[in-house]
């Protein structure tokens, strides 16, 4: 291959040095350094490789242990009692219907998405009544699941807002930070978790957002905060609102879960509804990974409610000029599979039932694990367990007691303490009970 | 009861109000200018005339002017469907839907393959894979820039302004002959600094289906050797140009036998069909597997804050359709006959225009190849066969030939005749 390669920049070379050449006159080319043997270095020779990923990280670690007990308490995704990935029936059944229906086809969907599963999505978070909806003031873009919803959004604040600096809970969910900051944001926190309580900090929280200069912009957890559990209350909600909505502050909620937090998808959207009531204007991003089990499918929606219809329809035209150049337009299937079942009555009431019956195991695994800490005498008060909301544990164990439980018992789980109760099931807690009793009684 | 919540509101209303008087946060939003290329479909939707003809966006159509489903993707639906769980793929996404789709631009037997030396991640088609790429240049070659081809995909210039790498031109379409500018090409290739980052179409030009030969290959690829140019190919079409997806990879084949360390796009919105489905790969040859590894985990991280992961469905039907060989079999014979029923058409098309007495030259129309012709017509032209004839195509008189079926070339032809023909 070398040879024929030689051969012909060497026929090349003697083309060009050819009086009689019929193409226009190019300069001599004379040999260079770069055409002997060695191809010169490549332009990426500099890179290190990226550190992995703090959470999906979790996961590669785990698929390459033998052990037959190990346990993955890392990624948010749910399993069954039997350790097992969910599809819903309910949404095998929407599958089904649309592989069945020739008249489909794959066609690119617009840019903003599929417009049913659009107005379905807005009014799955906002409420089948909001005023919101019906004045049109509300426009709503399909995006890649959680993530896209946030990074969509982030970009479009970057460009058109007049306010730079997002402010985030501290802690939050890995990848909030990089897609903010990548998108042009600037990142700070407010408080938020109390480590002494395990619960909210909501002084620390009032008080830091009262002190953020007006009109930035607030990343608020819509239920089931990642990685705490912790949710404010209904009243502590309605304080937040007044003091974001006094102080001009803008607020983008994340809304990842709901409908898993209690059970019921229009309490979980709460929190949001109510400052949509107010008629104020926020951005919210909805995911469809956990709720419907879609994961790989990444379908979500980025909705921005604006004060009114005519600004709506011009922020809709520049929210395609960020995804244009960033994917062109979404992927069509999962957004297909949950407008199917969103606009069918009886598909409909048949999610909320598997979604009550995921919500409840996980509320069951709470507290069975409870149980079994208070029956090993593990000392510490371990409440917040069964206090906590949502999939999500934050234990209270320091990195080195999570690398303990790694090491002595197989159980993987991001090294902030975070666990992932939905990868739990009555066979297993005892495990995960050993793995904590032993972690915090050897003194690690 | 009423009474009650208007009152609620009411008092909600003012303490959010307090000091603040009613602000929109929009205001100064302007409305976006359409994208020049779906903007002509939406107009086309929106058109009642029962004579209207859709030659914009590049999607394919059949004889019938309707979108096409291949019957190796319906048969690799029913095979999935139901069947698998939809958990996340990894960050770079499905490994075997991306080892398959390196053996199509690459080879089957790529030595670069064995030995682990290209990094590569599943991308949300074409456009996410060059938006990954631009993203990585500009973090980890921040003083480079991207040489473009003029003309080229219109999103290509959205892509790299918004990661933010400065753009430069270099010349390709020559509207005299509406073939290549192959020594304004070689030009601007000599002339732009050593190491500079070039965009090149591997096959099938869009918008112009004006391709280099196989020889003009060879001479760009020994050119970009001498001034240490990085090759950015983005393939789309490959498969579509010729009917022969080995064919269509000719270009990559002759940088990599150069020993070029390339970057490539690759796409299967339109040789198989999965437009909507947003599957692709994004792909770098490094120097060894040590480079890969550490490349491949680097492209990931740009991801990640991106969409966290790819999507599962259409990548699955990528690794069903390639990796069953009766359904690879089949999706071959799919491409070729969707690539020979455009070639039809690109006949067809030429003999009515000169049928019809055209004094212009069209045999462009059949020198050009893949799904688009580069018509030379002006934008006033365009828009003439727009609000006359209402047939739809971009303004830059790039017709999709994909739109073009045995019952609309003769409406067609006599179209742009009469908005042609010397006055």
């Amino acid at each position: 291959m070398e040879a024929r390669a030689a051969d012909r920049r060497i026929a090349t070379l003697a083309r060009h040095l050819e009086a009689s050449s019929l193409k226009d006159s190019h300069e001599i080319v004379s040999a260079s350094p770069t055409s002997s043997n060695s191809s010169s270095p490549s332009v990426f020779n500099h890179l290190a490789r990226a550190p992995e990923d703090p959470i999906l990280g979790v996961t590669v670690a785990f698929n390459k242990d033998p052990s037959p007990s190990k346990l993955n308490l890392g990624v948010g995704a749910y399993r069954t009692e039997e350790g097992k990935p969910l599809v819903l029936n309910v949404v095998r059944q929407a599958e089904k219907l649309l592989v069945n229906d020739s008249s489909r086809n794959k066609e690119y969907i617009p840019i903003v998405g599929l417009a049913d599963f659009n107005k379905l999505s807005a009014k799955l978070i906002l409420g089948a009544n909001s005023p919101a909806i019906q004045e049109n003031r509300v426009t709503t873009v399909q995006c890649l699941s959680g993530t896209g919803s946030l990074r969509v959004g982030a970009e479009f604040l970057a460009r058109h807002y007049h306010q730079r600096t997002v402010y985030i809970t501290q802690p939050t969910w890995g990848n909030h930070p990089k897609v903010f900051a990548l998108a042009g944001l600037s990142v700070k926190t407010y408080r938020y978790y109390d480590p002494a309580t395990r619960g909210l900090n909501f002084q620390g929280l009032l008080e830091d957002l009262g002190s953020a200069p007006s009109g930035a912009i607030v990343l608020l957890h819509a239920c089931a905060h990642n990685p705490t559990g912790v949710d404010p209350t209904p009243a502590q909600w309605e304080q937040i609102r007044q003091l974001i909505r006094s102080k001009g502050l803008l607020p983008f909620f994340d809304s990842a879960y709901q409908g898993f937090a209690s059970g019921s998808l229009d309490r979980d959207a709460e929190p949001v509804r109510m400052f949509v009531a107010d008629g104020g204007e926020c951005l919210v991003a909805q995911s469809y990974a956990k709720n419907m089990g879609l994961y790989g499918e990444r379908v979500g929606a980025l909705s921005i409610v604006c004060k009114t219809a005519d600004v709506a329809s011009r922020v809709e035209s520049q929210l395609k000029l960020v995804i244009r150049p960033m994917y062109s337009s979404p992927p069509i299937h999962g957004a297909s599979i949950v407008a199917t079942i969103l606009k069918d009555r009886s598909m409909y009431h048949q999610w909320t039932i598997e979604l009550k019956e995921m919500a409840e195991r996980i509320i069951s695994m709470r507290q069975q694990l409870f149980n079994a800490l208070k029956s090993r005498g593990t000392p510490g008060d371990w409440s917040h367990i069964i206090k906590q909301i949502g999939m999500f544990t934050f234990t209270g164990l320091n990195s080195k007691q999570v690398a303990f439980m790694t090491k002595e018992f197989h159980i993987y789980m991001t090294s902030d303490g975070r666990i992932s109760m939905a990868g739990l099931s009555s066979r297993t807690v005892p495990h995960l009970a050993d793995a904590i009793h032993a972690a915090v009684t050897r003194g690690v | 009861m009423a009474l009650r919540s208007v009152i609620s509101r009411r008092l909600t209303k003012m303490s959010w109000c307090g000091t603040r008087s009613v602000s929109t946060w929009w205001r100064n939003v302007e409305p976006a200018p359409k994208d020049p290329i779906l903007g002509v479909t939406e107009a086309f939707l929106a058109d009642p005339s029962p004579d209207k003809v859709n030659v914009g966006v590049g999607a394919y159509r059949d004889d019938n002017g309707k979108p096409v489903v291949l019957e190796c993707v319906r048969e690799a639906e029913r095979r999935i469907a139901g069947n698998l769980n939809m958990e996340y793929l990894p960050m770079g996404g499905s490994v075997d839907m991306i080892d398959k789709t390196l053996k199509l631009a690459y080879g089957e037997n790529s030595d670069l393959i064995k030995g682990k030396r290209i990094a590569a991640v599943q991308a949300l088609s074409g456009t996410g894979a060059c938006r990954v790429f631009a993203e990585f240049q500009k973090r980890f070659s921040p003083d480079s820039q991207i040489y473009i081809p003029v003309p080229t995909w219109s999103n290509h210039h959205n892509i790299w302004r918004d990661a933010h790498v400065p753009q430069r031109t270099f010349h390709y379409y020559h509207p005299e002959t509406k073939g290549l500018d192959f020594a304004s090409l070689m030009d601007d290739v000599k002339n732009a600094p050593s190491g500079s980052f070039f965009l090149l179409h591997a096959c099938a030009h869009n918008p112009t289906g004006v391709d280099p030969t196989e020889e003009q290959w060879k001479e760009i690829s020994y050119q970009f050797k001498v001034k240490g140019h990085f090759a950015f190919f983005d393939m789309a079409y490959q498969g579509f140009a010729s009917g022969d997806p080995e064919k269509d990879a000719k270009s990559i084949r002759i940088f990599l036998e150069d020993g070029h360390l390339i970057g490539c796009s690759q796409s299967y919105a339109k040789n198989m069909g999965l437009y909507g489905q947003r599957v692709g790969c994004l792909s770098l040859v490094c120097e060894d597997e040590k480079q890969a590894v550490a490349v491949k985990s680097q492209l990931q991280q740009i991801g990640r804050p991106m969409y966290s992961n790819p999507p599962v469905h259409g990548a699955l039907l990528v690794s069903t359709i390639l990796g069953e060989p009766d359904l690879k079999e089949l999706w071959l014979k799919e491409v070729k006959g969707m690539a020979d029923r455009i070639i039809g058409m690109r006949t067809s098309l030429r003999e009515n225009l000169e049928n019809l007495g055209s004094p212009l030259s069209w045999e462009h129309i059949t020198n050009q190849i893949g799904m688009f012709c580069y018509s030379g017509m002006t934008p006033e032209q365009v828009d003439r066969l727009t609000n006359d004839f209402h047939i739809y195509m971009t303004r830059n008189g790039r017709i999709s030939m994909a739109g073009v079926t045995t019952g609309n070339v003769g409406y067609l032809a006599n179209a742009i005749h009469e908005v042609t023909k010397p006055t």
